[in-house]
């Protein structure tokens, strides 16, 4: 009976493979979430130096990143159904998209998008490109975390230069780790925002002797370094922002019970006690107090009190 | 003159420690901003675009970089380190900077109805060894799956039943229950999904069973009698046969005329909306008192068991529940309550 109604019914799409089943389960949301990787692809028309820009932020994200070789006619700003697509596919949830034509040339698309839905995009003019081959110099190696400075009033006080802010945060920070090496703190990717545009340029740096614990810093460009300035944006509305920044219940740390703090740090632990028993007290001995042999004094069961225990 | 010399060679110390400073300490009249963990840090004080006009622009850009990257190595080298493997690591703290999520936070799934079932009843799932004895084989084998033990379906030979149809094919018969079997608990899976997901979906309708009881019966007669051209209302009925129910034929109140009667409703309508007692549904009231009863015992069971075995809280039940626990368990499952009709 119930084989003839199974044929009818087909609601959940069950995996086949065990493979199939561990693929999808990487994909699906979770608590602690991975990095998120970045998809760079170019748009209709693209200029040499929007292709070698293009090739340059690859290779700082390398890990994390897919390159799409060939041309994608579409335009994010009006239609961004192609990019949500793609994001599904490589399940990528950063996006940069390359473009130039007339009216906007050597045009960058930083974006991202939260459950394969863009959440903002800002865009971004290259007025001057210095890309990472013609500098001649040694560079980091592949995947390093790089420092990320950002410089200029407008990054705290402009709406839009805030959200591009947290944006390349987003995009370029790179792993969250649990310890650096210091000796491989080297790559610095300093943005500063300045009479309207924003000088990206990329530094490594060389740990020099200073005499004490802390070493003295010397920077060395080793590109690509970009000028670029500010375009058509599209800022996720506050309702959406605040959902995607939303956290899960699980991951908040649980607050500890009877620990305060004061103004000056110190710590205070809250103790509880149960009543004291003070027929068990030790008080002053005296002779006439002292028990004689033949006499019977009852036990009492007293309970201990129940102290909290504090580190402090 | 010793004096003297203390006095110099303190002053010589002290110099030789600003010297030392100077050339990792930065001046800003703003402090800059840090989240150590994402090694980010950000500066907020103003520049001057004289000076970066004045200057050239890459000097000038590098210079600010320095500065800034000579604050946040300063900050990362005031981490506690650590040795690992011939390298100094510094510990990170947690990124403080809040960032946007790839994807929504995963969501609990929706129990089953059995997990219903089960979570009323106080029923806890047991952990069944992987492994088991086979007396046949004479060894340890799975209990699930390929190679398991006491396997029925790879017996060469079944015994007839007295009672059954000595041409009736048994290996079939095990073959068609076993298929049975699994086609129902995909259905089951299914329905699971479509009610975690609020779908409606058809009811499994009338089905071919071996023997039909008398609702289905009934049922079945019903729905074959409307199933005409004019839904059932030439169909002659069987002496003594009941009427068919049939649904609520919709009355309305006539446009204009009894005004009292409108009148009176409005003013029912009024009051109960004014009112701030609730209106008391008793069936939803009985069915929740109900429910509360039985999460209760089952919860008092549960502690009993608990209590016995010495265990606490969410433990998977793997000891076997003596005595109390499993008789109370069927006593919970055989007792059944009239549910009160609607009305």
């Amino acid at each position: 009976m119930y084989l003839k109604i199974k044929q009818g019914v087909s609601l959940g799409v069950k995996p086949k493979t065990k493979r199939s089943k561990r693929f999808l389960e990487r994909r699906a949301p979770k608590l602690s979430e991975d990095l998120k990787s970045a998809m760079i692809m170019k748009g209709g028309n693209t200029s040499q130096t929007v292709t070698q820009a293009l090739k340059d932020i690859y290779s700082l994200k390398k890990p994390n990143a897919v390159l799409y070789k060939k041309k994608n006619i579409t335009r994010p700003f009006e239609d961004s159904t192609s990019l949500e697509f793609f994001s599904k596919k490589t399940d990528c949830s950063l996006f940069l998209f390359g473009s130039h034509n007339k009216k906007r040339p050597n045009n960058f698309i930083f974006g991202r998008l939260f459950d394969f839905h863009v959440l903002d995009m800002i865009e971004l003019g290259i007025e001057k490109y210095v890309s990472l081959s013609e500098i001649k110099t040694s560079k980091c190696p592949e995947g390093t975390k790089p420092m990320l400075i950002f410089a200029g009033e407008a990054f705290d006080t402009d709406n839009e230069h805030k959200r591009l802010k947290s944006l390349l945060t987003d995009f370029f920070r790179g792993p969250t780790v649990s310890a650096v090496r210091l000796a491989g703190l080297e790559h610095i990717l300093h943005f500063t925002a300045l009479d309207g545009k924003i000088f990206m340029r990329s530094y490594r740096c060389l740990l020099k002797k200073s005499g004490c614990r802390t070493p003295r810093i010397e920077l060395e460009e080793i590109g690509p370094s970009f000028d670029f300035v500010l375009r058509r944006t599209h800022l996720a509305s506050d309702d959406l922002y605040k959902l995607a920044h939303k956290q899960p219940k699980a991951l908040k740390p649980r607050k500890k019970k009877n620990v305060s703090y004061d103004a000056f740090g110190t710590k205070f632990g809250r103790v509880h006690m149960q009543k004291q028993d003070l027929s068990k007290l030790h008080t002053r001995k005296m002779k006439g107090l002292r028990k004689r042999k033949g006499e019977v004094v009852e036990e009492q069961d007293g309970q201990e009190p129940k102290v909290a225990k504090v580190e402090s | 003159m010793a004096a003297c010399s203390v006095e110099a060679l303190l002053a010589k110390a002290e110099q030789e420690e600003a010297e030392k400073l100077r050339s990792i300490s930065v001046h800003k009249e703003l402090d800059l901003d840090f989240d150590v963990g994402n090694l980010l840090a950000s500066d907020k004080n103003r520049i001057e675009s004289r000076d970066f006009k004045q200057q050239k622009k890459e000097d000038f850009l590098r210079s600010l970089a320095r500065d800034n990257t000579q604050l946040l190595i300063n900050e990362i080298w005031k981490l506690p380190t650590e040795r690992v493997e011939e390298a100094i690591v510094a510990r990170l703290p947690e990124p403080t900077t809040p960032l946007p999520r790839e994807k929504p936070p995963p969501k609990p799934k929706a129990p089953t109805k059995w997990e219903q079932f089960a979570k009323l009843k106080g029923i806890q799932k047991k952990k069944k060894t992987n492994l088991v004895w086979d007396e046949n084989a004479k060894e340890w084998r799975r209990r699930w799956g390929y190679k398991r033990a006491n396997d029925a379906t790879k017996e060469w030979l079944i015994e007839v039943p007295e009672t059954a149809d000595p041409n009736e094919d048994q290996f079939g018969k095990r073959i068609k229950a076993k298929k049975e079997k699994v086609a129902k608990n995909e259905l089951n899976r299914l329905r699971n999904i479509a009610r975690a997901q609020k779908v409606k979906v058809p009811g499994v309708g009338l089905v071919p069973t071996a023997q039909q009881s008398k609702d289905e019966l009934a049922r079945a007669v019903s729905v074959a009698k409307t199933s005409t051209a004019s839904a059932g209302r030439f169909q002659d009925r069987l002496p003594k046969e009941k009427a068919p129910k049939t649904g609520k034929k919709r009355k309305f109140e006539p446009l204009i005329g009894d005004f009292s009667n409108e009148r009176q409703k409005q003013l029912e309508l009024l009051k109960i909306m004014d009112g701030k007692k609730p209106k008391l549904d008793i069936t939803k009231a009985v069915n929740k008192q109900m429910r509360e009863e039985d999460r209760e015992e089952a919860a008092a069971k549960y502690k009993r068991g608990a209590g016995k075995r010495g265990r606490k809280g969410n433990m998977s039940g793997k000891g076997k529940g003596k005595g109390a626990r499993g008789k109370g368990g069927k006593a919970g499952g055989g007792r059944k309550r009239a549910k009160p009709g609607k009305h």
